[in-house]
């Protein structure tokens, strides 16, 4: 009964003093934070700040130099293969298949995962319901409007019902009102207790997320709910934040 | 507005790719010594509306010129006097920075002295680097570079597709200001983005979606043009407020924007009376702790209202 | 003219920068011609030979020892049967097979049909040529000798000469024509057109359209580095094969670097004709290893003799530029002909210059698409 009580507030996301070092560049320099289930935890930074190799090694991609770290219970040093397993990753750069049905990247995707043909049928079904796609089955993913295919490529990243799903800049480029469908399908996917790791260059989107870091030169910089971070530095927006820490000399 | 004010004319212009309507009809102008804005998300047919306005790809139909000239006809004459920066990486990354900058001067004809006045202010900072290869250079300053090149040769516009995508909050501020301090320098520049706040930045605007024009006007022109009257609510639980909202029949539209949602309502059936109304409704489901008042668009609101009357 | 220096430069600057391309351009001649000069220098010394020889006749048995006499072949096995001598080239227990057909001396006398079969094995040709060209020597030599001095007769027997498993046999004199050929297609059609297929992906073509530079600059720019690189190979190639191979130049050299000048330009013209298809570098080296490389490894007549060919590869095989470069290079430098001889190759290769050159100017647009 206990070691059920403490599975449960365990974080998805454990990170104490990863560090990693390419040559003499410390691209990640001792960060440490937890992501506890169910969260949108916005991962913020400027362009080369050390966001990409961070989350490279929360994916299991990546061998940190040192410090540790584990994602859903799995060490990312160790048990790379099943961090992997047990994730869900979408980037902006590639998330489906042009060329492909959308039922075809489902089937795809699912039978990465190792899903039964029947589970994938199902889930698919479920999920083409609830965006409304049914119509779309078998559409070419290609001839899909741009704000269709980041929804579906986020269903097809939480296809094996993963305890946490990676975001990367997954709004970039996206028209306004897609963008905010897509944010609607976050919540509802943290609702169902699905931790969000997401990281994005619009600014109001990072209100929209439970607790946020910035990072800045391999280090976190700040970590709270935006509400915190805007009284702590004393400003209107999330904008602000970022400015002010980034253009601070660290 | 003379025509010799006039700096980019579009008229009609379409374009095709094989069955995909990139362009429909596009008409707009550019103010000589102006900042232009084309704004929309990505596939809006931004960078098309480049490639023909650059002379690298024809129209299927309608007219465009650069000062005057035809970009079908005079296309030789307007790539000389016209500077270009692409949405990707477009430098030479085995070359040095120093490399880059007396290459693209001399692919004008220019030596990097004879022009070095309007770009010191932005290439001071990579100077230092001078020997460092294009590709190890960070992100911003790859971008400084590219901005570099693509004026030395003193062009009479510039075009900067997506110079700001993928880029943090911060450098972009730092690239506005940059952009800002040439446009002193007399320079017209068209420049897109898929971010609709930098709309803000510009002398006048564009906004584009899936190949046409909804809306072209100053960006205060454009907000006053917003027909409906505009809510901001803000609270405890704002998952629940949006979901509760968007049930309501009298809403038109009802979007999160960052810390509030906008809630957008016919202007006729806006009264005093409305915000409290809507308060007590929102009260009697429970809801508590939360804020209304009413509120300026944004651009984006813009974009979003303008785009579904389209649709 | 100073705009073109630049360009050049830059070009220069492109390839010396990736420093382990230019390595592999440099080196690839050198190693080509060593690994096909080791295969060529395969020494005849202790051939294993199983015999099969039925008549056992004064005749038979002076030529097999003839053959077997020096420090060229060894006698292995007499075998009767043919299965027996197949199966042991086969295993590799033997090297050669001599066979001689029943009642040779009496047939080699009066009917003069007498037949004597080599067989070799095909899998290394060029050893097999070796071995066969060795033995049928000496064969010749010792049939000369019985059919004038003991039987005084005009009669002789034609060794019957078969080669297993690869009756294509490569001509052993082939191969620098062949290495020529390919090294220069590759350096200047792919690595052009890669070259300029890098610049429409890394979209610096766009900013490059967008300017008033003259196309015609931009290309040519991009040939004069690979240029220079093939006369540098070309150097390299017939300077390993003088005095590495001991292959020599035995006609004129100013007329077989004419001729190579004339094919550089081909293999460019076509580099560039593919980079003005291709988008990118991968479809770009794509087209260059199909279109180009598979038929000038195959049909120039570089590995298999165009004559052997079915009529349909016989008349591809003429529209290849590099099968007119290697024959003319074989006639020049290998069989030492005079000029005249290699009239109909130089002017084809000047005509498709002329055509590719043309055709690839005129697909260079001066706007995307």
């Amino acid at each position: 009964m206990n070691s059920h009580l403490e599975n449960n507030i365990k974080p998805v996301i454990y990170v104490e003093n990863l560090t990693k070092i390419f040559g003499k560049f410390t691209a990640v320099n001792s960060i440490s934070f937890e992501v506890n289930k169910g969260e949108i935890f916005g991962f913020l930074g400027a362009n080369g700040a050390g966001k990409t190799t961070a989350m490279k090694m929360l994916c299991g991609l990546l061998k940190p130099t040192s410090g540790r770290g584990f994602v859903a219970g799995f060490d990312i040093s160790k048990e790379p293969e099943r961090v992997k397993a047990s994730i869900g990753y979408m980037s902006q750069r590639f998330s489906l298949y042009d060329d492909l049905r959308v039922w075809e990247n489902f089937r795809l995707f699912g039978g990465i995962y190792g899903l039964k043909e029947r589970e994938i049928s199902e889930t698919t079904e479920r999920m083409l319901h609830e965006l409304g796609f049914t119509q779309e089955r078998n559409t070419m993913v290609k001839s899909l409007p741009a704000g269709w295919k980041q929804k579906l490529a986020f269903s097809v990243a939480i296809i094996h019902n993963p305890g946490i799903v990676f975001l990367d800049e997954p709004t970039g480029g996206v028209d306004p009102k897609a963008r905010r469908q897509f944010w609607e399908l976050i919540y509802g996917a943290a609702e169902r207790g699905i931790t969000i790791f997401v990281t994005t260059h619009y600014m109001d989107e990072a209100e929209y997320c439970s607790r946020i870091s910035i990072m800045k030169d391999g280090t976190i910089d700040a970590l709270d709910t935006p509400a915190n971070l805007k009284l702590k530095y004393g400003v209107k927006s999330m904008d602000e934040v970022f400015y002010q820490l980034a253009s601070s000399k660290g | 507005m003379k025509n010799s004010d006039i700096s980019v004319e579009v008229k009609g212009v379409s374009k095709n790719y094989s069955s995909v309507k990139a362009l429909e009809d596009i008409s707009l102008s550019v103010k000589k010594g102006e900042m232009f804005g084309l704004i929309g998300p990505d596939g809006a047919g931004k960078s098309t509306l480049f490639r023909i306005l650059t002379t690298l790809i024809l129209p299927d139909s309608g007219t465009a010129a650069i000062e005057g000239l035809d970009v079908r006809q005079d296309y030789k004459s307007i790539r000389k006097i016209i500077g270009y920066m692409p949405g990707r990486f477009s430098l030479y990354g085995d070359l040095t920075v120093q490399e880059n900058l007396s290459f693209f001067a001399s692919v004008f004809g220019v030596k990097v002295s004879d022009n070095y006045s309007l770009i010191e202010n932005i290439f001071k900072d990579i100077a230092p680097f001078g020997d460092r290869r294009a590709s190890r250079l960070s992100g911003g300053m790859k971008q400084k570079l590219a901005l570099s090149c693509a004026l030395i040769h003193k062009p009479s516009v510039l075009f900067l597709d997506e110079p700001t995508t993928g880029v943090d909050p911060v450098s972009r501020r730092e690239f506005w200001q940059m952009l800002e301090r040439l446009k002193t320098d007399g320079i017209t520049i068209v420049v897109s983005t898929s971010y609709m706040d930098e709309a803000l930045l510009c002398d006048r605007v564009a906004l584009i979606k899936e190949g046409r024009v909804l809306s072209s006007d100053s960006p205060r022109g454009v907000i006053d043009s917003y027909q409906n009257t505009l809510l901001a609510i803000w609270g405890e639980d704002m998952h629940s407020l949006l979901k509760d909202i968007r049930s309501y029949g009298e809403i038109k539209s009802i979007y999160s924007f960052g810390q509030e949602h906008h809630i957008a309502i016919d202007k006729n059936l806006y009264n005093i009376n409305y915000i409290d109304s809507l308060a007590k409704k929102l009260e009697a489901t429970g809801h508590r702790n939360f804020h209304i008042k009413v509120i300026a668009p944004t651009i984006e609101d813009c974009y979003m209202e303008f785009s579904a009357n389209k649709n | 003219m100073r705009q073109f220096y630049i360009f050049v430069r830059k070009e220069f600057l492109h390839i010396f920068r990736d420093g382990r391309s230019i390595l592999i351009l440099l080196l690839m001649p050198v190693v080509q011609i060593i690994l096909f000069g080791f295969a060529l220098t395969n020494e005849v010394k202790n051939v294993k030979v199983a015999i099969m020889d039925p008549s056992r006749d004064a005749a038979t048995t002076m030529i097999t020892e003839r053959l077997t006499a020096g420090e060229y072949f060894s006698p292995y096995m007499m075998v009767s049967t043919e299965k027996d001598s197949d199966a042991l080239l086969k295993r590799g227990e033997v090297s050669l097979i001599l066979s001689y057909s029943e009642r040779f001396r009496e047939r080699l006398m009066h009917t003069g049909s007498a037949r004597l079969g080599l067989t070799a094995d095909g899998t290394d040709p060029n050893m097999a040529s070796s071995i066969i060209l060795y033995a049928s020597s000496i064969i010749r030599s010792a049939e000369l000798e019985i059919s004038g001095k003991i039987f005084n007769s005009g009669g002789v027997a034609i060794p019957n000469v078969r080669l297993l498993y690869n009756p294509q046999m490569k001509s052993s004199y082939n191969f620098v024509p062949g290495v020529m050929g390919l090294i220069l297609m590759l350096i200047c059609a792919m690595m052009t057109s890669i070259s300029i297929v890098r610049e429409k992906e890394t979209g610096t073509m766009e900013v490059l359209l967008v300017s008033p530079v003259r196309p015609i600059f931009l290309i040519l720019s991009k040939a004069v580095p690979y240029f220079v690189l093939s006369m540098v190979n070309l150097t390299t190639i017939l300077f390993l094969s003088v005095f590495l191979l001991g292959v020599p130049v035995t006609g004129s050299l100013f007329w077989l670097v004419i001729v190579s000048l004339v094919f550089i330009f081909v293999s460019l013209s076509m580099g560039l004709l593919i980079s003005s298809i291709a988008s990118t570098q991968v479809a770009a080296m794509l087209i260059s290893g199909l279109v180009l490389m598979m038929p000038v490894m195959l049909l120039s007549g570089m590995i298999y003799p165009i004559s052997n060919m079915p009529d349909i590869l016989q008349v591809i095989a003429q529209f290849i530029p590099a099968k007119w470069y290697i024959e003319a290079v074989r006639k020049l430098m290998i069989q030492g002909l005079p000029l005249n001889s290699v009239l109909t190759e130089l002017s084809v290769l000047l005509v498709m210059a002329a055509i590719y050159l043309t055709a690839s100017l005129r697909s260079f647009k001066d706007r995307l698409q």
